[in-house]
């Protein structure tokens, strides 16, 4: 009778409900260690002297730096693909 | 038959127990990094010219700054998966 619970199968492999949880973690974590870095760097780009609330101008700030952020990021990756493209980059 | 022993040729961690510690180990490592960049900023923020101690106003503006972080966090957490589930419509 095959043991209930056993991690490993026959061939040593990691059984599909371990596969898909380590999976959703390591995108989970993903998402986090982004918001952590992301917060960082527009804390420093937003932030003048705290107070006892985030007045609206400093909200929009944070929320333009994330979507400029990402506009960033996919203007960057697109860049390099069209030069990839080209021969330009080797 | 016995049921109730651990998993035969495993560490008797079962597969449940497993993915609590994975989820306790990962939320623990968030916290820490939280804490590490809460310190840094609001040291930064507070704590200009470093005394022989924390005075009352540094106390009040670490307070304050650990709120506005928290607050700051929220909104690009919030912010980025809005966009994020924008992208993922568009394809």
């Amino acid at each position: 009778m095959d043991s209930f619970g056993s991690n490993a199968g026959a061939g040593g492999q990691i059984d599909p409900q371990m596969q898909h949880f380590i999976e959703a973690e390591t995108q989970k974590q993903r998402f986090q260690q982004l918001v952590h870095g992301l917060t960082d760097t527009c804390w420093e780009k937003c932030m003048d002297r705290p107070s006892t609330k985030l007045d609206g101008r400093t909200e929009t700030c944070f929320v333009n730096c994330v979507e400029r952020f990402i506009d960033t990021s996919n203007f960057v990756l697109n860049r390099l693909q069209s030069k990839a493209g080209t021969g330009e980059l080797h | 038959m016995d049921f109730s022993s651990p998993p035969a040729g495993g560490s008797g961690v079962n597969r449940d127990e497993l993915m609590d510690q994975v989820k306790s180990q990962i939320a623990i490592a968030n916290a820490q990094e939280l804490l590490q960049k809460m310190s840094d900023k609001c040291f930064k923020k507070c704590v200009t010219k470093p005394g022989t101690s924390l005075d009352n106003s540094e106390q009040k503006c670490i307070a304050m700054c650990m709120d506005r972080y928290m607050d700051a966090w929220n909104i690009v957490s919030r912010t980025y998966s809005t966009r994020l589930q924008r992208e993922r419509g568009k394809i």
